[in-house]
């Protein structure tokens, strides 16, 4: 092979580069794990298990916007005895009254930016210009 | 939890095919993922959407909401009008913009020539000329902007006639609006936050960038209230709302009786709001 | 043959750099746009359509005007056009390129543009209108590319891309049909609702694509030493004179019809286009010297290039194209549009000025527009150039 000494470590040095990201968080830490907060008003109960909530909150308000927007299906679920209407600020945010320390602890620490906030307004929002009547 | 791992199979299996088609497959496969799940039941006794109107009972050719407005109570009493207007800016955090380029208005108030243009204003009384009409989506039985969306961002509700919109989906193209020829939709220019006056905190915003209409209170339906300008003006009969299918609903009374016009009706879009002038 | 765009003279270097200039003003303003939102233009709740819009339209035109060189060549094996053809499909590729991203630049919420192909909905023609587009500019990027290189290889193009060739002539035609349908369609908007629409867009549109491609001819001889022959430039100018006529009468027709049948919802747009539109005691007419100067320069346009002079002066022949596609421009690219919209469906009348930063970006995409221009035809140019050398 021609030029050895420059192709073998340019293509190391490569290789390194790529997987920058690896490297680095096996060498540092990305940051303490989020902790999103419990709902402050202390409710226990939500329309289902944590776990599914943390892995899947994401397809189950794109289908309850869907059943809402487009199907007309706007029934209200009602788990152990506690109503929900389908809604993320109906629902949702009515416990986890805290976006800042609930969604965006782990929004941020994930790096996504979800659009929901563009239009759904938080109670910390909404109450900025709460309505008075 | 085994139907649990095979929901997760499931989609594990669609999302390999992935690519472009992948949408198309979890829509057709269309049952609800989560509803399925079993904990989920729909509250008991409690009629979704269209309780209002419909005396329990379906009609035959499916769901038409639409409304007559009584212009005579209007113009005896036109603080009417205005009460109606506010009610809806709240309802929906309706931005007021003090210029008329981004003005965003779902119910407002427009002289009988601007509202009514294939109608003759030639030597017409008084009233007509003098008072303010209520103008709206008309919720049209075909509706020329639910053409033209290339998106279905705004569609025809199936269950309630509604023409309504997904602001989730809206490309902005304003495609609708070149279409609507009842000029009942708008665009935001910008983010409509800051001229938000106060908030329902029930009910989201808009985001810059999507178009905006009417919903003929879609979301307060759902909760078996009346549409916020009929609420308002409740008791004077300025404002009829329900199922224009249903032959024994109140708008169907009114119809029956009175002498209404619609807007603009030979352009076939079947209008769901009728005027009595 | 793309290490054709890397070698130029000092002035294709100078000329890139010029329009890469107003290419980052176009940027810098798109920029400031995306994050405050459309409401950095001049467009309004009643004008809801502007300046990007209306370029679209015209350039879909432009786009669809390569076909008039397409046509005769493949079809009717006009052998003088053999030459310049290519240059047809490259000027295609661009005005494509062009309304894409003036399509882009006008969505409210472009990061969610693939909703279109996310959500088909055959029942608007914006789907169609984005089907036939992106079709059209996939295959004059085939034909163009298969076929040049063929040329600078010495042989005969393979014969699967006549296949490609052939069907890019439905397509040029069912992009400005597509593109007028978008208008025609729609119930309430009286200057639009009209079936000579896509019929009178073809028509500007054979007029105004080959106007462009004389010009660019014309520049091509002065600067790169490519001349693309009299004869074919003849020819060019008699299908361009037709075109033009027929445009010119399609619009007489619209008068017609407004004023003999004397239906105000049909003359609205007309009256505010030509003469001011009086609402409330007050007229309407900013864009009355633009329609003006279409008639004016359109006539002169269809004089000069009828003149004898036309056929055999460089200078004339440039200055009747050159007003044509200006006078077509305002008709399309102005007139067209904005008219549409006045009145508005409440017969209110609100009339559009864009803003600075509209024009930046409007300026910006055309730019874009030109160096593609520039690049694809310094390729083509350069494999002429290297064929008669061998």
């Amino acid at each position: 092979m021609y030029n050895k000494g420059t192709i073998i470590p340019g293509l190391m040095l490569f290789v390194l580069f790529v997987t920058f990201p690896i490297w680095f968080n096996v060498f540092t830490t990305a940051g303490e794990l989020p902790k999103p907060e419990s709902p402050p008003g202390g409710e226990k109960h939500c329309i289902a298990s944590a776990e599914y909530m943390r892995a899947n909150h994401m397809q189950l308000l794109n289908e309850w916007r869907d059943n809402v927007l487009r199907d007309g299906n706007r029934e209200i679920l009602e788990i152990d005895g506690v109503k929900y209407p389908k809604g993320l600020q109906l629902a949702c945010l009515k416990c986890h009254s805290r976006k800042e320390k609930f969604c965006d602890s782990c929004h941020t620490y994930a790096a996504v930016q979800p659009y929901c906030w563009d239009c759904h307004l938080t109670p910390k929002e909404a109450g900025s210009k709460e309505a008075t009547h | 939890m085994d139907k649990q791992r095979r929901k997760f199979l499931k989609i594990a299996g669609a999302s390999v095919i992935a690519g472009i088609g992948a949408p198309a497959i979890i829509k057709l496969s269309g049952t609800s993922a989560h509803a399925s799940g079993g904990r989920v039941v729909p509250a008991a006794g409690h009629a979704p959407a269209v309780a209002h109107g419909a005396h329990g009972e379906e009609a035959p050719k499916g769901v038409r909401l639409g409304m007559v407005i009584d212009m005579r109570k209007f113009a005896d009493k036109p603080e009417l009008l205005d009460g109606a207007i506010s009610a809806c800016i709240d309802a929906h955090n309706i931005p007021q913009y003090p210029d008329k380029k981004n003005e965003i208005k779902w119910l407002w108030k427009a002289p009988f020539e601007s509202v009514f243009t294939d109608q003759s204003a030639y030597h017409s009384s008084k009233r007509i000329t003098e008072t303010d009409f209520a103008v709206l989506c008309n919720h049209c039985d075909d509706p020329p902007c639910v053409r033209a969306c290339p998106t279905q961002a705004t569609f025809k509700s199936p269950t309630t006639g509604i023409v309504a919109m997904d602001f989730h989906r809206c490309i902005g193209c304003r495609f609708c609006m070149a279409a609507c020829p009842y000029g009942a939709r708008s665009f935001n220019w910008q983010d409509p936050r800051p001229y938000i006056k106060k908030y329902n905190k029930n009910f989201p915003s808009r985001m810059k960038g999507v178009v905006e209409k009417c919903n003929f209170c879609a979301e307060r339906l759902a909760l078996g209230q009346e549409p916020a300008c009929v609420e308002s003006c409740k008791g004077t009969g300025a404002i009829t709302f329900g199922d224009l299918n249903d032959a024994k609903s109140e708008v169907r009374a009114i119809l029956d009786k009175e002498f209404t016009i619609q807007r603009k009706p030979t352009l076939g879009t079947k209008p769901s709001v009728f005027y009595i002038v | 043959m793309i290490e054709k765009t890397l070698k130029g003279k000092p002035a294709y270097w100078v000329w890139l750099a010029f329009l890469g200039m107003f290419m980052a003003v176009g940027a810098a303003c798109y920029v400031r746009q995306y994050n405050f939102g459309l409401g950095m233009t001049g467009m309004s709740r009643n004008v809801s359509w502007g300046l990007y819009i209306s370029q679209f339209t015209f350039l879909v035109g432009v786009a669809a005007g390569g076909v008039m060189l397409v046509l005769p060549y493949y079809i009717h094996n006009y052998k003088d056009f053999g030459r310049i053809t290519i240059l047809g499909e490259f000027l295609a590729i661009a005005a494509i390129v062009m309304c894409l991203l003036f399509i882009m630049a006008d969505l409210g919420q472009p990061m969610r543009a693939l909703n279109v192909v996310l959500h088909p909905s055959p029942h608007s023609m914006l789907f169609y209108d984005a089907i036939v587009l992106n079709g059209y500019l996939f295959l004059n990027i085939l034909c163009g590319w298969v076929i040049l290189t063929a040329e600078k290889k010495q042989v005969k193009p393979p014969k699967w891309i006549y296949f490609f060739v052939y069907l890019s002539i439905p397509f040029a035609v069912s992009i400005h049909t597509v593109t007028a349908m978008l208008y025609c369609g729609l119930p309430g908007r009286h200057f639009w609702l009209s079936a000579i629409i896509a019929p009178r867009f073809l028509a500007s549109a054979f007029a105004a694509g080959p106007a462009l491609i004389v010009i660019a001819c014309l520049v091509l001889k002065r600067v790169a030493g490519f001349d693309a022959g009299r004869k074919a430039m003849n020819k060019l100018v008699t299908i361009i004179i037709y075109a033009a006529l027929l445009n010119m009468f399609f619009v007489g027709l619209e008068f017609f019809v407004g004023y003999y049948s004397n239906i105000p919802g049909h003359k609205h747009a007309l009256q505010y286009l030509f003469f001011g539109l009086e609402h409330h005691g007050h007229v309407y007419n900013n864009l009355v010297p633009f329609m003006w100067a279409f008639v004016i320069l359109a006539f002169g346009a269809i004089a000069t290039l009828a003149t004898p002079a036309a056929k055999k002066n460089d200078f004339v022949l440039g200055l009747g194209c050159v007003a044509l596609f200006v006078a077509f421009w305002l008709d399309k690219g102005i007139g067209f549009v904005l008219a549409g919209f006045v009145p508005n469906p409440l017969h209110e009348i609100t009339e559009y000025v864009p803003t600075m930063n509209e024009l930046g970006i409007t300026i910006g995409v055309w730019a874009t527009g030109f160096f593609v221009v520039t690049v694809l035809y310094k390729i083509a140019i350069g494999v002429e150039h290297e064929v008669e050398e061998c």
